[in-house]
């Protein structure tokens, strides 16, 4: 339990600090109404649900821990596996793949979107209703119905095919389509969100801009290119940011609709992950993975937040 | 005039195709539960069959024990939600109003974490206090997804709502408790609302930690859903309606508070990050 207590601690600390910042605020209006207590039960809570288990994992991952053994401390071996285990190399490139095509795909399609539900026309607001449903299904219920419709020989999909004169695929069932096929569906139940982002930014563009370019002879293209696209940039940063964490993050489409295969095809590092702590039951090296992985995860998202930093810049500049 | 009305009718038919996925995969869906293995199997598809095979919803209460894990999915999901709003409203307000809003790097943290990780040391944590065998691993698992959804849209609410009616029951004498419950609370009505529908949809759609903590009797009900596809039940018309039996509650509710859950999805990803 002591490596616990120094993460909190450092939490706390932080915490005090803007505190007494804001107190000190308040104070040279009036009384100070006290809201610590508001905070604190959940602090609490986030305390023994989200950094205790973090701390644990960190100790689990430098040791020797598989469930039902006994634990011996082993230092840095289980990272240094994790360096040489040409399965968590693999795994880390299908990670990659499959993120960058579920934020291409759902980017660009939302966006279309957005500009298209931006405009006003009849069942506007019914079309979108739809358009935002399969965001909120349960992820597990639609993988069964896909995996259903990817079927080889059943599946509605190749009789689609069929009609328009394209052979019939594996899908899922093929380690060379495996990949792109969830990506598919990734991009069918996330597109919504990203729409719905940059939704927002459109609501926030103002109207002039456009009318004097209209005067000036700019065309729709030129419109959105020098105009909207800078606007909304900051928006579509945060969509991208969003689904590049969430994309990495994916487990329920996968797991439920190919645990990883055929084969390891299909296998993420959240997949290898699963299957290292909970099918083998090595939680010292899955301990490893899952630190690993955050760092992936937080390394990506800081490159993109810099990269939204410069974005903004050059929207401040723009206007 | 005209040209306006053929731009809109082009409009229409431009998000008819971008929502067509949608609307296909749904009706799919539908098709696939309503009819019978024969029909299933046919080639080519048949999309609106003769007759109707309504005992697919039938079998899968009644081989499944399908009526047991939603009762579970009910108390999951409740229990983590109320508790979610129990703590996550006052601390939503706490930090609104300390202005503390370098704390919701924590939650945007632990949108990054994968849920995973919060699995191997949780799951070991019941192991050893014995609980394992019940709801509680889950109910407790599920705050890690609800508090922050709560403590996120409520920050972004109570910093909306006017400070000028609670500065004036603060000079009155009433204490930070009283303002909140008395004068606080009751405007940020809405807020809770868009909180409560989100933290519902997100737990009850939760999979992956079901998955390792639940046993054959505290399943919900995506791993119960998980369970009739891995036990290769070839018979797709009862799966099919199992899965939607699980959706469905989340789609009444997308429809009927979709402007909610719009509110609340943008007005958090657009202050996140």
């Amino acid at each position: 339990m002591s490596t616990i207590a120094p993460e909190r601690t450092g939490v706390t600390t932080e915490r005090t600090g803007t505190a007494t910042q804001a107190i000190e605020e308040s104070q040279t209006i009036r009384l100070a109404p006290n809201y610590w207590p508001f905070v604190v039960p959940a602090l609490v809570v986030v305390g023994a649900v989200i950094v205790f288990p973090w701390a644990f994992t960190l100790w689990m991952s430098v040791n020797r821990w598989t469930l039902g053994q006994s634990r011996s401390f082993a230092g840095m071996e289980n990272y240094l596996r994790l360096a040489s285990d040409p399965r968590f190399w693999e795994s880390l490139f299908h990670t990659l793949t499959y993120t960058s095509l579920s934020v291409a795909a759902p980017m660009f399609l939302g966006t279309v979107a957005a500009l298209i539900f931006d405009a006003r026309f009849p069942l506007r607001g019914l079309l979108r209703g739809v358009f935002v449903m399969p965001m909120m299904a349960t992820p597990v219920a639609v993988a069964l119905v896909w995996t259903m419709m990817f079927h080889p020989q059943l599946g509605v999909l190749n009789y689609l095919l069929s009609l328009v004169g394209i052979p019939p695929q594996e899908w899922i069932f093929n380690a060379n389509t495996v990949i792109p096929s969830l990506v598919a569906v990734e991009t069918w139940q996330w597109t919504p969100l990203v729409m719905l982002i940059v939704l927002g930014g459109l609501a926030s563009v103002p109207r002039e801009p456009f009318e004097s370019a209209e005067i000036d002879g700019a065309n729709a293209w030129q419109q959105f290119r020098y105009l909207t696209l800078p606007m909304i940039a900051p928006f579509l940063m945060i969509a991208l940011i969003i689904r590049t964490i969430d994309a990495l993050k994916s487990f329920d489409i996968i797991y439920a609709m190919t645990q990883g295969g055929p084969g390891t095809a299909s296998e993420t590092i959240n997949i290898y992950l699963y299957n290292t702590a909970f099918s083998y039951y090595d939680i010292g090296y899955g301990s490893a993975m899952a630190v690993v992985f955050f760092i992936v995860i937080v390394a990506l998202s800081f490159i993109l937040l810099m990269l939204r930093q410069r974005s903004q810049w050059n929207d401040v500049e723009g206007k | 005039m005209s040209s306006r009305l053929l731009n809109q009718i082009g409009l229409f038919f431009a998000a008819l195709v971008i929502v067509s996925p949608a609307i296909l995969f749904f009706l799919w869906m539908i098709s696939l539960s309503l009819k019978f293995e024969i029909d299933n199997g046919a080639y080519p598809p048949i999309l609106i069959p003769e007759r109707f095979a309504w005992s697919n919803y039938v079998k899968v209460f009644e081989e499944n024990n399908f009526l047991l894990y939603l009762w579970n999915s009910v108390l999951v999901t409740g229990t983590a939600t109320l508790l979610a709003l129990l703590i996550g409203v006052p601390a939503g307000y706490g930090i609104a109003r300390l202005k503390a809003e370098k704390s919701a790097v924590v939650i945007m943290i632990a949108r990054m974490t994968p849920g995973l990780s919060y699995l191997i040391p949780l799951f070991l944590l019941f192991q050893w206090i014995g609980i394992l065998g019940t709801l509680w691993p889950q109910i407790i698992i599920h705050l890690v997804v609800t508090v922050p959804i709560v403590v996120w849209v409520m920050i972004g609410y109570f910093e909306t709502t006017p400070m000028e009616l609670e500065e004036a029951a603060n000079i009155d004498g009433a204490s930070s408790w009283q303002v909140f419950r008395l004068v606080a609370l009751p405007i940020a009505k809405p807020g809770i609302v868009v909180a409560f529908i989100l933290s519902v949809i997100f737990s009850w759609n939760n999979f992956v930690f079901g998955v390792v903590l639940a046993s054959r009797e505290t399943r919900t009900l995506p791993v119960a859903v998980y369970n009739m596809l891995s036990y290769e039940q070839v018979s797709w018309g009862p799966l099919a309606a199992a899965a939607l039996v699980v959706t469905l509650p989340v789609l009444v509710l997308t429809m009927f508070a979709q402007k909610q859950i719009v509110a609340g999805l943008t007005a958090g990803a657009v202050k996140g990050g």
